[in-house]
């Protein structure tokens, strides 16, 4: 097929229905519409797709029968490989996750939330420039040196200031998230209040209110949904964390009787026996159906989150 | 604007079905690469985290006697390391057991060859207790009893051991379900019973040295060449309660008194050719069984050895 040029257009009908453009300009801009429109897409494709695998991996062992979704759910007896009894159950592991997520989260949350407010509300232009380089910086520190840190400096702190008979623990593992998971819900938070308005602010100070009722009585409730969201990319940050928790939590399988019990989260669960369970055996798609209970957990996570923010906007 | 649609939506289609297709390609693309190792002179070596220090260096006294070949090491568990070797992706795997006969009939169906097995050296799976412990010497029961399911032991003093400081709580170290001495541990000392959930699962022999290092009151199993004198005890074995207990050393484990003594093994897929057969020949001179002895293990006695 030859491009036809702006010289001769008539001949093409196609052409003609389109408002006397050049058919080269008419293909040209649908095909851009379609590369953008793809773009748009692309996030909900690959969402898709991951999903879709991970659960085809997971389906057979799930609708074989002698698999039952309540041990795997209620049972704390974690034994893939035995040679007298296999037995699946991933509860212990489910109470690690959310207790190693849930200290960190009571650490970083008003760390984060609190350096949000004094970087965007109060300090100067100087220090607000720094604090943010070095808040990015930390960010950028590789999640295994987390876990390195984790297991040979605080450990030993750990061990000499809380006596607890092992330096390798949930508040360990809660600690390296929390530094972990700060820098998200700092520069996340740091945002959402820098997109409140300036106005709320003047109007704010000209009725008479302090500091302290000017960020809890208008910014804060103007700014909910970005915190909230600074918040969640934390919980998220700490529910799918990997490496730092498999060094630093102690990889132990049992319901940990306090904070400085040792726990084996769902992800550190996955990433140390993947690499040698047969694929299709039986043990390996128990581990894909772990990674599809993951999937699920943050599901409901955002899911809640979601329904609370519509929740206080109703009101 | 019904031809804008269509296109739109033929774009997306194409779009999608381009990214499935990605996909497969690049889920099924793992499997087929296998290195040409004789082309490159590149032997892939993987597997153990007990052989990991000697196979690596393994690989650099033998880069001083060969230069024109390269070994890459990596280590993950003797699981890790059969498992790639039963794919096809690697030329030797280590591992500090013996292969299992479900791998070896899977290493057939897939690659068509069976696996060749060649002792390297043993090991004496030692005991680890930190420097402080008082104990000195523990029998294979005991080690049951604390790590086995069902097993009593939970205390140190129900070992009739008092701790100092009174860590009374024993701290069990164990190793990732891929270790090779895991596996041995679990059949040899426990019985092939399952190990008590709770234990603090390692992901290499050096971290479980460590962490007994570290923490008075553990107990931890690991191979004898991750010995840190000063800073970790390793336990005499007896056999039996009442045997005498014997000392995980060189002399003890060829004349087969320790009782938890392993080989150290290599598989190759089929009788190994090329390089890889000169490589393996190499380690079983003196020049490679004296890289044995100094990363701490045992060596073959000279009789079993290559000139």
């Amino acid at each position: 097929m030859t491009v036809p040029d702006s010289k001769q257009p008539a001949n093409f009908s196609f052409a003609v229905r389109e408002a006397h453009r050049p058919a080269w300009a008419v293909f040209g801009e649908r095909t851009l519409t379609g590369l953008i429109y793809l773009c748009g897409i692309s996030a909900i494709v690959f969402v898709l797709s991951i999903f879709v695998f991970v659960f085809k991996e997971a389906a057979p062992v799930l609708f074989g029968g002698k698999f039952s979704l309540a041990q795997f759910l209620f049972s704390t007896e974690w034994y893939p490989t035995s040679e007298v009894n296999k037995r699946y159950g991933v509860l212990a592991m489910i109470v690690g996750t959310f207790s190693v997520t849930g200290v960190a989260m009571v650490i970083a949350v008003p760390f984060g939330l609190g350096a949000a407010i004094y970087i965007s509300e109060f300090c100067g232009p100087k220090v607000k420039e720094t604090l943010k380089i070095v808040i990015e910086l930390l960010a950028a520190i590789p999640s295994v040196v987390w876990g390195f840190i984790g297991l040979t400096v605080m450990s030993k702190l750990i061990v000499q200031y809380t006596g607890a008979p092992v330096g390798v623990n949930i508040l360990n593992g809660g600690i390296i998230l929390a530094l972990m998971s700060v820098p998200i819900i700092v520069s996340i938070g740091e945002d959402a209040l820098k997109a409140v308005p300036d106005s709320f602010r003047e109007a704010g100070i000209a009725l008479g209110a302090t500091r302290w009722q000017l960020i809890w009585r208008v910014l804060m409730p103007a700014a909910k949904n970005g915190l909230l969201a600074a918040v969640l990319l934390g919980v998220g940050r700490g529910v799918g964390e990997t490496m730092a928790v498999l060094m630093a939590t102690g990889h132990a399988v049992h319901i940990p009787s306090g904070i400085l019990d040792s726990v084996r989260t769902l992800t550190a669960n996955i990433a140390a026996e993947l690499g040698e369970a047969p694929a299709g055996s039986d043990h390996y798609r128990v581990l894909f159906l772990t990674g599809v209970l993951l999937f699920t957990l943050t599901f409901a996570v955002n899911l809640i989150a979601d329904l609370i923010v519509r929740g206080i906007r109703k009101k | 604007m019904k031809t804008n649609k269509t296109t739109k939506w033929g774009a997306c289609l194409g779009a999608v079905a381009f990214l499935a297709a990605s996909l497969i390609l690049t889920g099924c693309g793992g499997g087929g690469d296998k290195p040409a190792a004789e082309k490159k002179a590149v032997i892939q070596n993987k597997g153990s985290d007990t052989m990991v220090n000697l196979a690596q260096a393994w690989a650099e006294e033998y880069k001083k006697v060969v230069p024109s070949v390269e070994i890459e090491v990596s280590g993950g568990g003797s699981g890790v390391g059969i498992a790639a070797l039963v794919k096809g992706t690697i030329d030797i795997a280590n591992a500090s057991r013996d292969m299992k006969k479900e791998e070896i009939e899977q290493a057939k169906k897939n690659t068509g060859k069976e696996p060749k097995e060649v002792i390297v050296g043993y090991d004496a799976l030692a005991v680890y207790v930190h420097k402080d412990n008082p104990i000195t010497e523990i029998s294979v029961e005991q080690l049951a009893d604390i790590y086995a399911e069902g097993g009593k032991a939970l205390k140190w003093s129900d070992l009739g051991v008092t701790m100092p400081g009174g860590k009374d709580e024993i701290i069990r170290v164990s190793r990732q379900s891929s270790s090779g001495t895991y596996e041995f541990f679990r059949e040899h000392v426990l019985n092939k019973k399952d190990f008590k959930l709770g234990s603090r699962d390692m992901n290499g022999s050096k971290e479980v040295v460590e962490l007994v290092a570290g923490t008075v009151g553990a107990i931890g199993y690991s191979g004898m060449g991750y010995n840190e004198p000063g800073k970790v005890k390793m336990l005499k074995v007896a056999s039996k309660k009442g045997e005498p207990a014997v000392e995980p050393s060189v002399a003890n484990t060829l004349s087969k008194k320790y009782p938890i003594a392993r080989s150290l093994n290599l598989y190759t897929l089929g009788e190994p050719t090329g390089d890889v057969a000169a490589y393996i020949h190499w380690i079983l001179t003196d020049a490679g069984q004296k890289v044995v002895e100094a990363t701490g293990y045992v060596p073959l006695p000279p009789e079993a050895r290559k000139k």
